[in-house]
């Protein structure tokens, strides 16, 4: 249906599938069809850099430092003016263009009567959960906090809440930081909605309209919604690098309607969540035990003293080839957690020293790995025996029987969540509910202290 | 100050010289500044290509398909093609991250100096965009760093709109038809300023024209060989 060259295209309404596709945005002007005056029409015009006397705010994306905002001498306006440097990777936000905001009226979401056709079973705590996460769609709660741990079984839980909004023709976001989540979230979400329209977007990937009632996003993409979402399911809240950036806080509160539904679900909640459900200001619940039923491994703690020195030289420590030999299961595959990229390649390169301990392939993932999704597969179908990585594997991903060894966990990037979510990758099958962990380090930190209170924190409260 | 590309601020170390001269600011972290390989040791004179013969095949081909006069005198590259930098053109070119073309404006001046300092009287012409593309990104990139260069800059080309270069193959670039125009003559050495040089058809284009309208010898000076 495209129109002729010169004859301005007016349809005699917006068609639905325009509808839904526009409806709640906010967009830049590349970003809206020309030749549409009638899906103009039901956008108003707003100022892209509001400018006060102390500083300049993207009004896309809410920044406000000053180093990222650049200066452009722009050949469409023949002025120096500033562009945000914070969201160019959304398209750029220039001062000289408006951003375009959807006024127009909202359409209705279809109505699913039986829209959940998956059919697997709860255990008692997810159901527990999935119950309460019902109740609060059906209230409108506000807000309410999933504290499951890690291997709990959190996406199923979800699936009764998402059918009790879809029932009601709300429309729902299940937003997370990271675009793996996306990737791994989308086939399980549409198996378990057959019929519902399920999108994934994400950078690069080929669901561009966003225009489903079920909407999977990695938190950046949310930048170009505007009080459009029922109900806004955050995955992994404390992510890297969602606690740190408030865009991506901005983008959800501000993707989310006014009475909306929203969900956090983390196995490791931050200081500041859990300072509000300690003062009965956050609901939430709690699930204590995996899905298997097993306890949490706790981790162990191996001092090496010539830790920092080996790392220097990019030699593995004793202790960790003595580990490697010693350990309980030698079945189990093995995730070497190491903090820096570099270290993960000069682990990787050596293949020699973990082939006389035992292992045939070994390689390494980093998030600058062009290979990291394959590698990643190739680990879950156990071609790779032993995989160093940095901490882009600590959350999300589920291998069946691997031992957990941290190298350096004193280091700064392995934190308590971190750490935490790191511990949870061991025993996550029923068939091997058990595992190893160990921190490898030369000097107790608090966080790895934390950690390790807080996982028998977890597997006191389930009652082991 | 931070990083213009991971956005990490930059922390000095203190050391007796900055604290005696003040350091030039820098706009790149170490390690970003690490990921940038320059050109180094043996390269074909001509194109740049790290080599270890004089003049490399293509450049050969090139000299054959202008009958032993190839258009271009030689094309002088700075930065060899990797990802890392294959990252920073597409953010700053393709994305419009305009500042991060300041990671190069050091570089770019002091290398100028090294190879094209002897060249009296030339004049920088960039590789123009077309009026299409420079709507849609809002800047040319190649002017960009012509501007970092200190001696007088002529915009005389013009580009006709197509497709983009970096779209097509290497046999569609070579017998693709010119795409740019020329306002006027010029009687002096020309220096062309690009981003990259991939396969030298688009600068060979502009370089032909710049002879034909009276330009005595054209070279061409380009941030990356591709």
């Amino acid at each position: 249906m495209s129109p002729p060259n010169n004859i301005p295209y007016i349809p005699s309404r917006l068609d639905s599938k325009v509808l839904y596709e526009y409806a709640g945005k906010l967009l830049l002007a590349k970003e809206l069809p020309l030749n549409t005056p009638l899906l103009q029409e039901n956008f108003t015009k707003i100022p892209s850099i509001k400018r006060t006397l102390f500083y300049q705010e993207c009004l896309r994306c809410g920044n406000r430092q000053s180093h990222l905002f650049g200066k452009i001498p722009c050949a469409g306006c023949n002025k120096i003016h500033s562009y945000c440097r914070n969201c160019i990777e959304m398209g750029r936000v220039l001062e000289c263009e408006p951003l375009y905001y959807w006024i127009g009226k909202e359409p209705i979401w279809p109505v699913f009567d039986s829209p959940l056709t998956w059919r697997g079973t709860l255990s008692k705590y997810q159901l527990e959960a999935s119950k309460r996460i019902v109740q609060a769609v059906n209230r409108l709660e506000k807000e309410l906090l999933i504290w499951a741990v890690c291997g709990s079984g959190k996406t199923e839980m979800l699936f009764h809440g998402i059918e009790a909004g879809l029932k009601q023709g709300k429309r729902i976001c299940i937003a997370t930081p990271r675009a793996d989540v996306v990737r791994e979230l989308k086939p399980r979400v549409q198996a378990a909605f057959q019929e519902v329209p399920v999108q994934a977007l994400f950078a690069g990937s080929d669901e561009r309209a966003g225009s489903a009632p079920v909407i999977i996003a990695t938190t950046h993409q949310l930048l170009r919604y505007v009080k459009t979402f029922d109900i806004m399911i955050i995955d992994e809240v404390d992510a890297f690098p969602y606690h740190h950036d408030s865009t991506l806080l901005f983008a959800v509160n501000r993707a989310k309607k006014e009475k909306s539904t929203t969900i956090y679900l983390t196995a490791t909640p931050r200081k500041n969540l859990q300072m509000k459900v300690a003062f009965h200001r956050l609901p939430h619940i709690f699930v204590p035990v995996r899905y298997h039923g097993k306890p949490l491994p706790v981790p162990k703690l191996r001092l090496c003293f010539s830790l920092k020195k080996d790392l220097k030289q990019n030699q593995i420590p004793e202790i960790l080839k003595e580990w490697l030999t010693l350990r309980a299961n030698p079945n189990r595959q093995v995730l070497i957690f190491v903090p820096t990229i570099s270290l993960a390649n000069a682990f990787a390169e050596k293949h020699e020293e973990f082939q006389q301990l035992g292992f045939i392939s070994i390689t390494s993932v980093h998030s600058e790995d062009p290979l990291r999704i394959e590698k990643i597969n190739q680990f879950r179908s156990r071609e790779i025996d032993l995989l160093v990585t940095t901490t882009i594997l600590e959350r999300g991903v589920t291998f069946p029987s691997v031992d957990v060894i941290i190298v350096d966990a004193g280091h700064t990037v392995f934190d308590e969540a971190a750490l935490v979510q790191i511990a949870g990758r061991a025993g996550r099958s029923s068939a091997d509910p058990t595992g190893e962990v160990i921190f490898l380090h030369d000097g107790k930190t608090e966080a790895m202290a934390s950690a390790v209170r807080s996982i028998e924190m977890m597997n006191r409260r389930g009652g082991f | 100050m931070n990083c213009l590309w991971c956005h990490e601020a930059i922390i000095l170390d203190v050391n007796w010289l900055n604290i005696l001269i003040p350091s030039v600011p820098r706009n790149l972290c170490d390690t970003c500044a690490s990921n940038l390989e320059k050109i180094n040791g043996k390269r074909c004179r001509k194109c740049s290509r790290i080599a270890n013969i004089e003049v490399c095949e293509d450049c050969t081909k090139w000299e054959k398909y202008y009958q032993g006069y190839d258009v271009l005198e030689f094309n002088y590259s700075i930065f060899q093609y990797n990802e890392h930098i294959k990252k920073i053109i597409a953010k700053w070119k393709y994305r419009g991250d305009y500042e991060l073309g300041n990671i190069f404006n050091e570089t770019f001046k002091q290398e100028f100096v090294k190879k094209f300092s002897h060249l009296k009287n030339a004049v920088v012409v960039p590789i123009p965009l077309s009026r299409e593309r420079l709507e849609e990104r809002c800047f040319n990139q190649a002017e960009m760093l012509a501007d970092f260069l200190q001696i007088p800059k002529v915009d005389i080309l013009t580009r006709v709109h197509g497709e983009k270069q970096s779209k097509k193959t290497r046999q569609e670039r070579i017998i693709s038809k010119n795409p740019f125009s020329i306002q006027q003559n010029l009687n002096k050495y020309a220096i062309l300023v690009d981003d990259i040089y991939t396969t030298g058809t688009t600068l060979r284009h502009a370089a032909k024209l710049l002879q034909m309208n009276g330009c005595p010898r054209v070279f061409s000076y380009t941030l990356v060989r591709g």
